[in-house]
């Protein structure tokens, strides 16, 4: 820790003799928060290296702000995906003078969180979050570049009628899994398919044979989960267990690598939706994974959301020719531009205009995209 | 009907591995008057342990079946030690203090385990490896799976060798002796401690066949697993009469299926108003009921002084 400290006052030391060698070089500082510690820290890593790759690549371009030159820095901070620290480090960014926020990752984290930064007016871009509250607070500084948990849940409502009319649904009952299965009732319904069941258990359970053999009996023709890999793993081989043989659909809680080791075979043939495109359909993916492997290697998920949030940031800085978020922050509200992710634009509550969602299945052991529904990013990657 | 049958079914499996773990508690139960709450987190220690060595195993290529059997007696091994360690370390010094001491005592050592398994394990969930590949028979309706019927037949078979144990060998009547009175026994050349001992081994080698069960039914082991699963074949054992072992095994089927019945029924029984989700209800709302109308179990003799 202290060594960290010492590093922090050598570089700050001589980020400032830099600026005082040439005082005409103005420094704005861009926060960036995800969980660098714990058992997420590597999809929090994704989420440092897609912004620095950002701000790096802009700063290359000796960008100007209102005709002085300017160069972007990343302040990183580890919020270990803990809702209380995710509001100290929010603080602490507020306190070291932070103009712009690119995170957190868990929807538990941004939440918290996004209070302290619209209480100090500093814009935020979630590049992961995909809980629906999040931008629903009235806060007018809360962006994303996902789509939330309520474009996902139509989706995955809409292709699960599309399998078969007939659909139970199972939630786990914390705010993400109902919330996830609310939207894929709406979605199952406006597809003209009909909610056969719904069932409930919770983010602890392990035997669903009970709930599953009731479902047996109202005879549906597919199941959708809302909930987490550790109870969506169980379920599914207990669904081969009574003879059920349909199709498993669940969230992006679920379209996990950890899925697939937990349920083992019984995994096979599952869906999973997470939100975006996949990155070889992504308009800028081929460029942007050459581009950052050449630095980091590979990546995870979230390293282009994470890229374009600092851009778009950034972008908004530049177009409004100043770093106060005032000025900026109506320019970031307009914003239009073609990310790494494809074409960005939000809506009046900061949500990503027509967010895709792709819908994975597992086929020989692996996650592989299916379809893409939604969003023109969708269109122009069906090109 | 075939509903029916498959939720009994259902009930039968679940049931027959809350049995397997009611009878460590009601076995020391019996003999100390302990409730043993570090019980479920020796379950938890049986399917990590059996898991860990199963993945090992398998990975270098050794035969499915004597992986298992290896896997199994490593749990048991390190099951039976945890016991008897437990006991000596946290229990035995506490035997003639107030009876509400030892209790507390064995809340902090499933804590203390937990926690060991959490430093060790680590926080994520283990999967059980695919060994056993699932075989669905379908039956009036209601579909069995081989690895469902193996675990019925190895908690049948572990049972059985629990009540010959106990029936029939020198080492049970001890134990029967024991129970009965602690004192006597010892002035009749029983060497109590011995048998105290041994009753945890036994009871906790039954926790190790358990782990390993659970674990390979539902796919996944888990440093926080054994608390819930303890907390309700306590309940199973108090529901057939605590510190009696066939009340252990009627308690734990009757709470297995119940428990099916109960969460697959209760939707519609209370119109939507309750969903599946309180599944776990059961089992302490029969607790509370068995407590309040029939303290001593469905099997339990009437002792005033206990529980």
């Amino acid at each position: 820790m202290k060594s960290k400290l010492l590093i922090a006052l050598m570089v700050g030391a001589m980020s400032w003799t830099a600026a005082s060698a040439e005082p005409a070089v103005e420094t704005v500082k861009i926060g960036c928060v995800a969980p660098l510690t714990g058992p997420q820290a590597h999809l929090g890593k994704d989420i440092e290296n897609g912004a620095r790759l950002a701000v790096d690549t802009i700063n290359a371009t000796k960008p100007t702000l209102a005709g002085k030159p300017v160069q972007f820095v990343l302040q990183v901070e580890d919020d270990a995906a803990d809702p209380k620290t995710a509001t100290v480090v929010a603080q602490k960014l507020v306190d070291d003078g932070a103009k712009g926020v690119v995170g957190h990752l868990n929807s538990g984290a941004s939440i918290p969180a996004s209070r302290i930064y619209a209480d100090n007016d500093i814009p935020q871009v979630s590049p992961a979050s995909t809980a629906v509250a999040y931008t629903h607070q009235g806060f007018k500084t809360t962006f994303r570049l996902m789509a939330n948990d309520s474009q996902q849940g139509r989706a995955l409502g809409q292709y699960a009628t599309h399998l078969g009319k007939r659909v139970a649904v199972v939630d786990d009952r914390t705010a993400y899994g109902q919330g996830l299965i609310d939207e894929v009732v709406k979605g199952v319904k406006a597809a003209g398919g009909e909610v056969v069941a719904r069932e409930y258990t919770t983010d602890k359970s392990t035997d669903f044979t009970a709930i599953l053999t009731s479902l047996k009996a109202k005879k549906p023709d597919v199941v959708v989960f809302g909930g987490m890999d550790p109870q969506a793993a169980p379920m599914v081989r207990q669904l081969h267990t009574l003879g059920m043989k349909i199709p498993f659909i669940g969230g992006d809680g679920m379209q996990t690598a950890e899925f697939i080791k937990l349920a083992g075979p019984a995994a096979e043939g599952s869906i999973g939706s997470s939100p975006g495109l996949p990155i070889d359909k992504m308009p800028g993916g081929a460029e942007f994974t050459k581009r950052f492997g050449e630095r980091f290697g590979k990546i995870q998920i979230y390293a282009p959301f994470a890229h374009d949030s600092a851009v778009v940031l950034i972008q908004a800085m530049l177009r409004a020719g100043s770093a106060e978020p005032e000025k900026y922050l109506p320019e970031l509200a307009r914003t239009q531009l073609d990310g790494v992710i494809g074409p960005i634009a939000f809506d009046d509550q900061g949500d990503l205009k027509d967010g895709p969602v792709t819908l994975y299945q597992v086929k020989k052991g692996k996650w592989q995209a299916v379809e893409t529904v939604g969003g023109p990013a969708a269109k122009a990657a069906a090109k | 009907m075939d509903v029916l049958l498959q939720q009994l079914v259902n009930g039968l499996i679940l049931g027959s591995l809350y049995a397997l773990v009611a009878l460590g508690y009601t076995m020391v139960y019996g003999i100390l008057e302990l409730i043993n709450f570090a019980h479920g987190e020796i379950v938890m220690l049986g399917a990590l342990v059996s898991v860990t060595v199963l993945g090992v195993l398998v990975a270098a290529g050794v035969p499915v079946p004597l992986a298992l059997l290896l896997a199994l007696a490593a749990a048991v091994l390190v099951c039976m030690a945890t016991g008897v360690l437990v006991e000596r370390i946290a229990y035995r010094p506490l035997r003639n203090a107030p009876r509400l001491a030892p209790l507390i005592t064995a809340i902090g050592v499933s804590i203390v385990l937990q926690n060991l398994a959490m430093i060790l394990w680590g926080r994520q969930y283990l999967s059980f490896p695919p060994v056993l590949a699932p075989q669905v028979y379908a039956w009036h309706g209601a579909s069995v799976s081989n690895v469902q019927l193996l675990i019925v037949a190895v908690a049948a078979l572990t049972m059985g060798t629990l009540l010959l144990l106990v029936q029939r060998t020198r080492l049970g009547r001890a134990m029967r002796a024991t129970a009965q009175n602690r004192e006597v026994a010892g002035l009749m050349g029983v060497d109590v401690n011995r048998v105290i001992a041994a009753t945890f081994a036994v009871g906790s080698a039954l926790a190790a066949v358990a782990g390993l069960l659970i674990a390979s039914y539902y796919g996944i082991a888990h440093y926080n697993m054994g608390f819930l699963l303890g907390l309700k074949a306590f309940s199973a054992a108090v529901l057939g009469g605590i510190g009696n072992i066939p009340g252990a095994l009627l308690g734990g089927l009757l709470l297995g299926v119940i428990e099916s019945l109960g969460a697959g029924y209760i939707g519609d029984l209370t119109g939507g108003f309750l969903g599946s989700h309180y599944q776990d209800i059961f089992a302490f709302f029969i607790l509370i009921l068995v407590l309040i109308f029939r303290p001593s179990g469905l099997l339990g003799e009437r002792v005033a002084d206990r529980a």
